[in-house]
């Protein structure tokens, strides 16, 4: 019973989104702004023709490429920057420095290099990604408790030993954290830059069904799909960060004395 | 320094020497000066407690002999030879803070056991699991544990390693006061049986008299060793024993404090 | 840090900076091409836009929008996140609603935002406000959610309720948390600028990158752009951090 009123409680703010919009729609008589129920309509025509499915998939396949790569390259750069002061002195101004570049300021050159199609998109994914999973490496190291770091050498253990049974079991759950927000830039990126350099994807979706026709009914159900996608997206890394191994990081959050803040 | 006391250990031989250790960290203007030539022997198997008031640098002492801070003058030997870093001979517990919380306990005191084949490992474990009374806790995550128990879990992760020398910084400061009392007897039944050199550092004065062999007072910023008490009782001790408060109070008012409330 | 550090800070950067021009230079010479500027000219471009006078115009046209946009996301975006923070139903109601719509490139509303606004200064407004207006109500949310329900109680105790504990205790105690949610939503609300302008205003940086792509292949304005873009943002993100550094607010730090 409480898990159904909680249940209904959740879909309720998007139910009166819904309605406002269709109240809207209705009451100002528009024929640009599709109702809700035009869109819906608008999904399911997509969804027959199998344009969503192709485009999703489009952008889904760039954004894995373009992701993994920046995981691939910004974690282990960034957990040497983490540890060693000197490199982080010498390199950090420049990853400060080229952070605030949008991605998108990168079509050009993007295009300039690697042409046009699927080379370009995964490259500004991939400059998307690597910037802030760089950054949440080297702060994840810089969180580590030093007592952890100092019972390693008490014990002994050689760099090696070090980095594998303490910093990189340390460094995990920020870890996850910070690679559950990189995926979700990577996901904000790609519709971005399918707007501008390619033509297949959720992005292409919504501006050719603009530019193309005036169908904003599809064009808001292409924004519906992309919303949706990255909510997967999200709840797929969350399921991660509750993984078995990473039992001993939450476990803290549940227990009763940190509910009541005794620490905080 | 009393080498010439009637003790036991009296003339057993000097395990750990710390001579002239200054300690100052930069500041604005000038340097603001921690500790000030610390000079302190201790003798092998014996069990010296630092005491002193919160802020005197007992802990960077204790951190600069541990190896893992370095001083900005002196030098601390043991066993003749220099420490420059921390080693597994000696090992620091620290309050509970030390425990990985990303290992299970058994995982926690097989730490520092990795040279050991895999079964000789299993078993020094058990047996240290049994000493601190943690059996059917192995597999839990130090989340899951009071502060007690994983303060316990420190003490067996430091002698499955079999050490000389434990330091102990303020181990048992963050326990309630029942459990503080068992672990100070354990603590002691652990010396008693595995003959370690302990040095501990607390504030407070009573857990001091009732475990060490001599207590070290030291004075507030910039810290210096004011006075070194024998505490020359047998144990168990008798809290209630005239020769017992004597000490304490002797303590107290070197401290410069009353002891009545 | 100690002086020689300090030195190695200035000098490291300085050393990999001016290798990184000298491999680009090379680069752009060896390789012989036309289209990818070199340093030099690319310092060139930069004279040649404060010579036409649009370096500071841009500049300004830019902040403007970032600045309006991510006001208005902080004015909405915190009170809105203190109440989902507070009460259990509204971020139940709400939560929903806001992790769908996060999702969704801000970029994505540029059709939308044409149709709302026109083409004018207040459709890129609008969409920095998108980008900044979500991770703002999310951090501020987690922010209210980690306080101590001692601190809350405390407060209660004393006889405060509604705006007066709002405004006494629960903003207080998320300030430096907050802050720092704040300079990362400005960041990205700084992100957004390039593809805000990419609605056909006629200025501003990222306005400048397309233009000089699109008008004439000016490859030397488009990576002026993108260094002038670099620079910008990282000085709001160091003016930022002085900020949530003010001594009024550090107790924030020392209670890691």
């Amino acid at each position: 019973m409480r898990d159904l009123r909680r249940w209904l409680l959740s879909l309720s703010g998007l139910a009166a989104f819904v309605a406002v919009w269709a109240l809207a729609v209705a009451l100002s008589s528009t024929h640009v702004v599709p109702s809700p129920w035009r869109v819906a309509r608008g999904l399911a025509e997509l969804a027959v023709t199998g344009a969503l499915f192709k485009h999703t998939i489009a952008s889904l396949f760039r954004v894995t490429w373009g992701y993994l790569l920046g995981v691939l390259l910004g974690v282990p750069a960034g957990l040497l920057l983490g540890w060693s002061g000197r490199a982080a002195r010498t390199f950090d101004p420049f990853i400060q420095l080229f952070r605030p570049i949008s991605p998108l300021a990168w079509i050009p050159i993007a295009i300039l290099w690697f042409g046009v199609g699927d080379p370009p998109a995964v490259f500004i994914i991939f400059l998307g990604s690597f910037f802030p999973i760089t950054v949440a490496s080297m702060n994840a190291v810089a969180n580590v408790n030093a007592t952890h770091i100092n019972v390693a050498r008490n014990f002994g253990l050689s760099s090696y030993q070090l980095v594998r049974r303490v910093l990189l079991p340390a460094v995990t759950p920020d870890l996850v954290v910070g690679m559950r927000l990189t995926l979700g830039i990577a996901w904000l990126v790609v519709v971005a830059a399918e707007m501008i350099a390619v033509n297949s994807g959720l992005g292409f979706l919504i501006i050719d069904s603009r530019n193309a026709g005036n169908r904003y009914d599809l064009v808001i159900a292409g924004m519906v799909m992309v919303g949706l996608v990255g909510l997967g997206l999200d709840v797929v890394m969350r399921r991660v960060e509750r993984f078995d191994g990473l039992r001993w990081s939450y476990g803290a959050a549940n227990t009763a004395d940190a509910a009541e803040g005794a620490r905080p | 320094m009393s080498a010439g006391a009637p003790k036991p250990l009296g003339r057993a031989k000097v395990k750990l020497a710390v001579h002239g250790v200054s300690m100052a960290y930069p500041a604005h203007d000038k340097p603001i000066q921690v500790l000030d030539k610390i000079d302190l022997d201790v003798r092998e198997g014996e069990f010296v407690c630092i005491v002193g008031p919160s802020g005197c640098g007992k802990s960077t002492l204790l951190n600069i002999i541990g190896g893992f801070v370095q001083g900005t003058a002196g030098e601390v030997r043991i066993d003749g030879e220099a420490v420059t870093g921390p080693d597994r001979r000696r090992i620091f517990v620290f309050q509970e803070r030390g425990v990985l919380p990303w290992l299970t306990v058994a995982e926690n005191i097989g730490f520092g056991l990795y040279d050991l084949p895999p079964a000789e490992r299993r078993a020094r474990v058990a047996n240290y699991v049994n000493l601190v009374g943690l059996r059917g806790f192995e597999d839990a995550y130090p989340q899951e544990l009071s502060g007690g128990m994983k303060q316990r879990v420190e003490v067996a992760r430091a002698l499955a390693v079999d050490p000389d020398v434990l330091y102990l910084d303020e181990p048992f400061g963050a326990l309630d006061s029942i459990t503080r009392l068992t672990m100070r007897s354990e603590l002691l039944r652990i010396w008693a049986a595995e003959k370690k050199t302990i040095l501990f550092v607390t504030h407070d004065i009573e857990e001091s008299v009732q475990l060490a062999d001599r207590v070290a007072v030291m004075s507030a910023r910039p810290g210096r060793i004011q006075k070194i008490v024998d505490v020359d009782l047998p144990h168990p001790r008798d809290l209630s024993d005239p020769r017992y408060l004597a000490i304490r109070d002797s303590i107290f008012e070197e401290i410069g404090i009353a002891h009545r409330v | 840090m100690n002086p020689s550090r300090r030195a190695e800070a200035v000098l490291l950067p300085l050393l990999v900076a001016a290798a990184l021009l000298l491999a680009w230079h090379w680069a752009v010479i060896h390789t012989h091409t036309r289209i990818f500027p070199s340093p030099e000219k690319v310092a060139r471009g930069v004279r040649e836009l404060a010579r036409r006078g649009v370096l500071f115009p841009y500049i300004g046209a830019s902040l403007f929008r970032v600045g309006s946009g991510f006001l208005l996301a902080t004015l909405l975006g915190v009170p809105l996140g203190s109440v989902m923070g507070r009460y259990r139903g509204a971020a139940t109601a709400l939560n929903p609603l806001v992790q769908v719509l996060r999702p969704i490139s801000p970029l994505a509303w540029i059709p939308l935002a044409i149709v709302f606004f026109g083409v004018t200064n207040l459709s890129t407004i609008f969409l920095i406000f998108l980008a900044s207006f979500f991770p703002i109500v999310v951090s501020t949310m987690n922010a209210v959610r980690a306080i101590p329900v001692i601190y809350l109680r405390a407060a209660q105790n004393f006889g405060f309720s509604g705006l007066a504990l709002w405004a006494r205790v629960i903003l207080p105690a998320i300030l430096p948390q907050l802050l720092t949610g704040l300079r990362l939503a400005l960041g990205v609300a700084w992100l957004v600028v390039v593809a805000a302008e990419m609605i056909a205003v006629d200025s501003g940086l990222g306005y400048l990158i397309l233009d000089a792509r699109n008008a004439g292949k000016r490859y030397d304005l488009v990576v002026a752009g993108m260094l002038l873009i670099g620079v910008i943002g990282l000085a709001l993100d160091v003016a930022m951090r002085r900020v949530e550094r003010l001594r009024w607010l550090r107790w924030g730090f020392s209670g890691r």
